[in-house]
């Protein structure tokens, strides 16, 4: 590893203050464990089979480090009025620290659990300690042993037994300053029969450099159902690394959508262990222009039969930007009648531009249905002729092709007001389109 | 309103028209029949200007001015309309997003101000009753999973509120079980005026039963074998193809 990561080891101990739970044996054993692996392997590098195509090699040339929470300003709340949803639960973090004051979580059923990691370690550190760490890979990287050991915040939630919560949960994640590493882990618990919705939303105040690092830990059990909803929406010189970690039980559900439209450098791992009859459903969209690069890695487990994936990712890249999807789904020797399909479909706006993609089936099981797809190309010239016919000119019509291969994505959201909130940011993005909301949504 | 003279075009080397001469005036109903592969789809797509085909020869003359050199935006918002036999699905464009922003290019081109939203939904409302269409459709993904009939459906509202000059209907009646095919026929008559002339497209008499032509036409091998009134579909209908293309060969 380089000398900056060793500056993230060398560093850590003028930080001790910072991290919550420190009166945990448990959790202290288990930073410093994981600082010492981050200390031999650093982050990983495009050697890595895996991180081939992604390069985070900035991150140890400048060194980000947390801001202790006396040093970072209140932020007024009209800065993020855009994201503070109707009708949902909001928690906000900013730098990677739970604002008390610019959440509102109140109306919440008594017998949900819904804190910061900081609450959570403080007043029920053994429902912490029984999940932290169980979700997370156990072929595990850099990145996070990284957040292990630098996670100053997080949130925790536990929906008991039945319980099925129809308004939505948002956590919105800001970065007032920067140059601050902003690491929170996060534990969600779904019992039995139990349902939620869950948005969680990465935004900035500033268009500076700073690093983002998220380990997300979700145990869906039976029956149980989870959709989860992230937009990914940083400053376009910032860092995300972004892990989420799913273990769902027999018949339990998990729908997830990712929007990937900001950062420099970003990777976004989902990976879910399917249990007896589960369902999971991936959907994500990458939207790089400039330098941008956007890493998407998905990897699922059809351990036991009967299970059900859906995977479909797409990309837009324009200028210079290069996004990678790649898929892995591992149906073992006892998960007969798997039923799985996986796509990616790039669309490439500039010769500059660049796609890798790489599907990966690995199959043990004898009966199973396996499906993937991937494309990588232009607009389709029989859509454009059709909407030239229709009087619209071929610049225009590039726009509203483009506009759809991204809407088309954005439709599946399944909250209205989530919906919205994406597609403004969509629209952001294609000034010349005029668009009424309510006609696309 | 529309010449067609000398026609030719090649699409990669081929030789798909070799000379057609067609005249429309307004107000006409001119449909054109004929075996497949006799070249009717590529002539529907030249008079919209789909890229990649080749004149070689001959001209269009459209309202006075030469068609082949217009783009095909320009065509349309001169009044061109072509409804396609296989209507493009685009997930993600909203029926209605494409109705606006499509009557909103013609008006434009035409020195018109925008539509005003009220005037347009007013508009647009009329407009799915003629063809019976469900409201709903119009903020669905346009033709994403519409059946064929509500696809063919969807061409004539587009038709309807763009109130072209000239409208090319191509295979039209493909795919249309006959409660569809009455409703379309019963949209395109409605919009029959003296200033709107038709061409169709069509490989069956079935349409024209529903859709009276002033002049019927017979394409084969690229050319214009046969030209007459109504009657000539009929007969088309009991002897088929065949002798009109031994005819054309010969």
């Amino acid at each position: 590893m380089g000398i900056q990561s060793n500056q993230y080891v060398s560093e850590y101990q003028d930080f001790n203050d910072i991290f919550p739970g420190q009166q945990l044996p448990w959790l202290n054993q288990l930073r410093k464990a994981a600082l010492a692996s981050f200390s031999k392997q650093g982050f990983p590098s495009s050697k890595d089979e895996e991180w081939r195509y992604v390069n985070f090699s900035a991150i140890e040339k400048k060194v980000f480090l947390p801001k202790s929470a006396e040093a970072i300003p209140e932020i007024d709340k009209k800065l993020i009025e855009p994201y503070q949803i109707e009708n949902c639960f909001n928690m906000v973090f900013l730098n990677g620290r739970f604002s008390e004051q610019l959440s509102d979580i109140s109306g919440l059923p008594s017998r949900v659990q819904l804190c910061s990691m900081v609450h959570a370690l403080q007043y029920f550190p053994e429902q912490v300690s029984e999940y932290f760490g169980k979700a997370v890979d156990t072929e595990d990287h850099g990145f996070i042993h990284f957040n292990s050991a630098w996670f100053a915040d997080g949130w925790f939630l536990k929906l008991p037994e039945n319980i099925r919560l129809d308004k939505p949960i948002h956590i919105i994640h800001v970065a007032s300053d920067p140059e601050v590493l902003a690491a929170t882990r996060n534990i969600i618990v779904i019992d039995k029969n139990a349902r939620v919705d869950l948005f969680e939303s990465y935004t900035s105040l500033t268009d500076g450099a700073y690093l983002t690092t998220a380990v997300n830990e979700i145990f869906i059990d039976e029956n149980a159902e989870v959709y989860f909803c992230k937009l990914q929406n940083e400053s376009e010189k910032a860092f995300h690394f972004s892990g989420i970690y799913v273990n769902q039980e027999q018949e339990a559900k998990f729908n997830h959508d990712v929007f990937s439209f900001g950062s420099q450098t970003s990777r976004n791992e989902v990976n879910t262990d399917l249990g007896y009859a589960a369902e999971c459903c991936l959907n994500g969209l990458y939207l790089g222009r400039k330098k941008q690069v956007m890493d998407n890695h998905t990897r699922i487990h059809h351990r036991m039969p009967n299970a059900i994936s859906r995977e479909t990712y797409k990309g837009i890249l324009d200028q210079r930007a290069r996004g990678i999807f790649q898929g892995r789904v591992i149906v073992h020797q006892d998960a007969q009648k798997t039923d799985s399909e996986m796509n990616n479909k790039n669309l490439l706006l500039s010769e500059d531009a660049e796609a890798d993609t790489k599907p990966q089936l690995e199959i043990y099981a004898d009966d199973v249905k396996c499906a993937h797809g991937v494309t990588v190309g232009q607009l389709d010239e029989t859509s454009i002729f059709y909407l030239q016919t229709r009087s619209i000119d071929r610049e225009t019509a590039e726009n509203m092709l483009t506009f759809a291969f991204a809407n088309e994505m954005i439709e599946k959201i399944q909250q209205n007001h989530f919906r919205a909130l994406v597609l403004e940011q969509l629209l952001a993005r294609f000034p010349q389109m005029e668009i009424r909301k309510e006609w696309v949504l | 309103m529309l010449t067609i003279e000398n026609l030719h075009v090649s699409i990669e080397d081929k030789q798909i028209l070799k000379g057609i001469n067609l005249e429309v005036k307004a107000g006409e109903v001119h449909a054109i029949m004929g075996p497949n592969g006799s070249g009717k789809s590529t002539l529907s797509h030249i008079l919209a200007g789909k890229p990649g085909y080749t004149v070689t020869q001959g001209s269009i003359t459209y309202l006075g001015k030469d068609l082949l050199e217009m783009d095909p935006e320009i065509r349309a918002r001169e009044g061109v309309f072509l409804a396609f036999q296989y209507p493009v699905e685009i997930p993600g464009v909203s029926n209605i997003y494409l109705l606006k922003a499509a009557l909103n290019a013609i008006r434009k081109h035409h020195g018109l101000d925008e539509a005003d939203a009220m005037d347009f939904l007013k508009i647009i409302k009329q407009k799915t009753a003629l063809v019976e269409m469900d409201q709903e459709f119009l903020y669905r993904s346009v033709n994403q999973g519409f059946s064929g009939g509500e696809k063919k459906r969807n061409e004539i509202l587009q038709m309807a509120v763009l109130e072209p000059k000239l409208c090319i209907l191509d295979e039209t009646d493909s795919g249309l079980d006959i409660d569809a095919l009455k409703v379309v026929a019963n949209g395109v008559n409605s919009l029959r005026s003296p200033e709107r002339s038709f061409v169709m497209i069509t490989h069956y008499q079935r349409l024209l039963d529903y859709i009276k032509p002033d002049y019927v036409h017979v394409l084969a091998d690229g050319k214009i074998v046969r030209s007459g009134g109504p009657e000539l579909a009929l007969e088309l209908e009991e002897k088929g193809y065949s002798w009109l293309e031994e005819q054309a060969v010969a």
